[in-house]
């Protein structure tokens, strides 16, 4: 019988922290002796083989390889849409509301990076999502919130509030895009494994 | 899907060539893409060794079905009820969902500031009658869905342990955990873009190239 693997010495972080974190998987990863030419095209990036995560994704390479690719066009592509800076403000707060530890360290560090408004970004982690981040951050803050909600609560009400902050339709697609893409990033991350200091990894 | 279309987003959202949906769906061509070949990695698999078809279905039309994102439920319960056995696992899903109704996402934070925040729910069990007829590996699929649909934070080392003990792989768990997560994505697509499709044309359509042009701007400097 398969069992877990279990971290007895690891003290998991008890808040939301910009702090870098890193994450241990409950179940076995592959190895790199263990990947196909398959696998390797589900890792998309070869240096992914380094990281448990995808490691242990790639036992199912063409989801981690549509999952991956949808990943860095809702993300890195620039064209247009949603600054990035507040993709990522999208992210963190549906990470946020959804109690993703981890993910919230890693987008929250993007969203600080990228915006130069850490304060900001570290009362939505600290606060909570009451935190009042001014019109345009709360109108995106809330709708990502909204949608993460199950069932989910997006509306007419955030497509005006997004409107009413400036956001065209191609910023709110980006809106919606990142905040449901990090409710399966959330999903996977909390379910897989655990955060674990950084130090320990 | 019908012969017009071979995105099962735009099929349910009836998005039609040169439409405005299609304009913002195709602003983001590579996501819209892979987006469609995750649903088809999921259910039309290449490998069916370590979850099969009708299971993958059945836990689907449960995830979207808690969601109650009516589209999607009917396309996942419409293909589940056209595959051996489906009728009467589909019959059986429908009071499942009802039983399983809930508001998320709650559960419990690791102790500190945040128990502050900590938020109580129901934990879905499969009712007696149900586990009897579809066995204990499929109710442990659904109850551990249900727990990732509404309690994410409520997710645990002793979780996977449950199905690993009812029967799940490793491999399996994966593409279990992968299912229910896209499924979370999938309904909310969906729905923010419904939901965009119902509201008029934004009221700066006049100005919007510039305002594209700005937004472009903003984005490659980002």
């Amino acid at each position: 019988m398969t069992t877990t693997i279990s971290y007895p010495e690891s003290v998991p972080p008890a808040v939301f922290t910009q702090d870098e974190l890193a994450w241990a998987p409950w179940l076995e990863p592959l190895t790199e002796a263990d990947l196909t030419d398959r696998h390797w095209a589900g890792l998309v990036d070869a240096s992914r083989s380094k990281s448990p995560y995808f490691m242990l994704l790639a036992h199912d390479p063409e989801v981690l390889e549509a999952r991956t690719k949808a990943d860095k066009d809702i993300f890195y592509n620039p064209n247009g849409g949603l600054p990035r800076a507040e993709r990522e403000l999208s992210a963190t707060a549906t990470s946020r509301h959804n109690g993703c530890i981890f993910c919230a360290s890693v987008h929250s560090r993007f969203a600080s990076t990228h915006s130069r408004r850490r304060d900001d970004v570290q009362r939505l982690l600290e606060d909570g999502l009451s935190a009042d981040l001014g019109p345009r951050w709360n109108a995106v803050k809330d709708a990502a919130v909204a949608l993460t909600d199950t069932p989910a609560q997006f509306g007419q009400d955030e497509i005006v509030a997004l409107r009413a902050a400036g956001l065209n339709d191609f910023e709110i697609t980006d809106v919606i895009s990142t905040s449901a893409f990090f409710n399966w990033a959330n999903r996977l991350m909390l379910s897989l494994g655990e955060p674990v200091s950084a130090k320990a990894a | 899907m019908s012969a017009q279309h071979t995105d099962l987003i735009d099929q349910v959202l009836s998005i039609t060539p040169g439409s405005r949906l299609d304009g913002l769906r195709r602003h983001r061509e590579v996501a819209r893409d892979n987006i469609q070949s995750a649903y088809l990695a999921l259910f039309e698999p290449r490998d069916v060794t370590q979850v099969t078809l009708l299971e993958r279905l059945a836990v689907a039309s449960f995830v979207a079905g808690l969601h109650g994102q009516i589209v999607l439920a009917d396309h996942y319960a419409h293909r589940l009820s056209l595959s051996q056995g489906g009728p009467v696992l589909a019959a059986l899903l429908a009071a499942e969902i009802d039983a399983g109704e809930a508001k998320g996402p709650y559960g419990i934070y690791p102790a500190g500031p945040l128990s502050a925040e900590n938020q109580a729910g129901p934990h879905y069990r499969v009712g007696a009658d149900s586990r009897r007829l579809i066995g204990a590996k499929l109710s442990a699929a659904l109850e551990h869905a249900h727990l990732l649909v509404f309690r994410p934070r409520d997710a645990s080392r002793e979780a996977l342990q449950a199905l690993l003990d009812a029967g799940w792989s490793t491999a399996a768990i994966v593409t279990l955990s992968q299912l229910v997560a896209y499924l979370a994505f999938q309904v909310r697509i969906v729905s923010g873009l419904a939901a965009l499709a119902s509201s008029s044309e934004q009221p700066v359509a006049a100005n919007s190239d510039a305002t594209f042009t700005a937004a472009l701007a903003a984005g490659v400097n980002s």
